[in-house]
């Protein structure tokens, strides 16, 4: 997977990456529409599919929200590559099939707007000057979830 | 030698005993979702396929965060949940009058120790208060406990808050927690249970104990819990008459963490923008405030309204201040005008509204505009959380919120 990174701080709560105000919808289009609107009004215009979001710590904390993994999906990110990430977004996240990389040292590396090469099955991330860091390899039948598009798919399939 | 947390999920996975790190299927004894988590459990729930609900007397349905309905799109959100709760025959269905999810659970008697709780609001953690396993899960989670009565977890390992020392006057749960939050951080508990224990949890009541489970979440903890005592069976047993079992935590536990906080000389405590563990005693913030909001599942309870009714009594909130009082639940609200509670408020020129989650989500009633600061007594100061983004939100206890209202600035009751 190639993409451009897009970076963002430590602790990306679930407020930032769908406001409350948006709960209201339950569909990737419209989620995706408003989608880190508090930080970026303009993300979702600037966001292509196969882009990545970088960040700090705790990615996802906060609510319970599914629709801000939605609203990812939404905007077409391939995958959120975070130094860790809060608990309850990241088994959403998988459910509806967003993959979640833990990389401590991301950060460091990655600048915004960077293009990032990422490699699931040697668990590996590039950055644009060639540098590599490792991230926490998936097990196959979290990768098989995120293949199928999430759990409901995952399940229906098997 | 297990923690309580351990106990339970062995109970539940109907093991003999289950360790910190195990992976579980735990049979589910409440499952909780509402109207605004509720839509998208429901969509999941049919494209799973499946014909009923695994047991239509263990889901909980309460409608608290957009009622009564806003606009057609949540009034087409209620409909939606309404036709769900009669195609299935749910059984405990709260409509627009009843109250927050997070109050009516535990009122109402659907919250017992020992028992494991699921709901889709990430504030579910609230009822390890009454010694239960309580955990927030996400839509699919919801759908799949809907279809099946179980779900998988991890066994988590626990931080035990031993919390000691008494309260000084005009100091309370919200003090505590804000303070715990500050020293572990924002991240500080993930995937931990986090138990509140000690002398001061002790002396606390049940409404003070759920303002401690409920923000163990702000510092990423799986679940808040306090292990059952008199005060717990008191309060269960005159809401409930099913039978339950409590557990508590063997201190030789080695999945345990064990971290003592003093609180003796603790001051109040404010959370400042844009995060839960930026806290601040309050002698050290001044802010002016356009929005002083009382309520939410953290501080929408009976003492809140008490504790802030005593200090805003004969007083007017200031003129460049608003204030939205939002009683927890129907129970809360009927007891606070029967003892003159909420006359008090609108004397004091706060506007006082039927039970819901108000501005706390922002997504209703009381939002903020560009520039408006906001002091509230809910549980999250994220940037744009209840309004705009360009908007600041302040967290503190009842008794600061109305001290505040009065002077139009973040201020300590005297």
């Amino acid at each position: 997977m190639k993409g451009k990174a897009w970076k963002f701080g430590n602790d990306i709560d679930t407020d930032i990456i769908v406001p409350g105000r948006y709960l209201i919808y339950t569909d990737e289009e419209r989620l995706s529409q408003h989608c880190m609107e508090g930080l970026d009004p303009d993300f979702n215009e600037k966001c292509n599919k196969g882009d990545f979001i970088v960040a700090g710590k705790n990615f996802g904390c906060g609510s319970s929200r599914e629709h801000a993994p939605i609203a990812l999906k939404g905007v077409g990110i391939s995958a959120v590559i975070a130094e860790s990430f809060a608990r309850i977004f990241y088994r959403n996240a998988t459910n509806v099939g967003v993959p979640l990389l833990e990389a401590p040292g991301i950060s460091e590396l990655i600048e915004d707007g960077e293009e990032i090469e990422v490699n699931m099955e040697k668990g590996t991330i590039t950055a644009s000057n060639g540098e590599e860091i490792k991230f926490k390899k998936l097990p196959p039948f979290m990768l098989e979830i995120l293949n199928q598009g999430g759990l409901i798919e995952y399940l229906k399939n098997k | 030698m297990p923690t309580m947390s351990e106990k339970i999920l062995a109970r539940a996975s109907g093991r003999q005993t289950v360790e910190a790190g195990d992976i579980i299927i735990a049979n589910i004894d409440i499952a909780m979702t509402h109207d605004l988590t509720g839509p998208l459990s429901v969509e999941s729930f049919e494209k799973i396929g499946a014909e009923t609900v695994w047991d239509s007397s263990k889901i909980v349905i309460p409608f608290d965060h957009q009622v009564p309905a806003d606009s057609i799109d949540s009034a087409n959100n209620h409909i939606l949940m309404r036709e769900f709760v009669k195609k299935h025959n749910i059984k405990h269905f709260y409509d627009v009058n009843a109250g927050v999810c997070h109050q009516i659970l535990p009122e109402k008697g659907h919250v017992l120790p020992g028992e494991v709780i699921v709901g889709a609001d990430s504030h579910t953690c609230t009822h390890g208060a009454l010694g239960a396993f309580a955990t927030g899960i996400g839509s699919t989670d919801m759908a799949m406990v809907f279809a099946e009565g179980n779900l998988w977890f991890k066994v988590p390992e626990t931080n035990r808050f031993n919390i000691t020392g008494d309260l000084k006057e005009n100091v309370y749960a919200k003090d505590v927690i804000l303070h715990i939050i500050c020293k572990m951080g924002a991240d500080g508990s993930t995937y931990k249970a986090c138990e509140f224990a000690g002398e001061t949890v002790s002396d606390m009541s049940v409404s003070d104990r759920m303002v401690l489970c409920n923000m163990a979440i702000e510092m990423g903890g799986k679940t808040g819990l306090v292990e059952p005592d008199d005060k717990t069976v008191e309060y269960v047993e005159k809401r409930s008459s099913k039978p339950y079992k409590v557990f508590k935590t063997d201190l030789d536990s080695p999945s345990l963490n064990i971290i003592d906080i003093d609180v003796s000389d603790l001051e109040p405590q404010i959370a400042c923008p844009h995060n839960v563990d930026n806290v601040r005693p309050v002698s050290e913030v001044d802010r002016e405030i356009d929005q002083v909001f009382l309520g939410s599942c953290t501080n929408g309870r009976l003492s809140d309204l008490r504790d802030a009714a005593k200090i805003l009594k004969g007083n007017k909130i200031a003129n460049s201040t608003r204030m939205l009082v939002i009683p927890a639940s129907k129970e809360v609200y009927l007891k606070a005008l029967d003892e003159g509670l909420l006359k008090i408020f609108v004397e004091a020129g706060a506007l006082v509204s039927a039970p819901c989650c108000g501005p706390c989500l922002g997504g209703h009633t009381g939002i903020i505009g560009p520039g408006e600061v906001s002091l509230s007594t809910s549980n999250r100061n994220f940037k744009g959380r209840q309004g705009s983004s360009d908007g600041e939100v302040y967290l503190s206890s009842a008794a600061v919120a109305a001290a505040s209202a009065i002077e139009g600035r973040i201020v300590a009751p005297e």
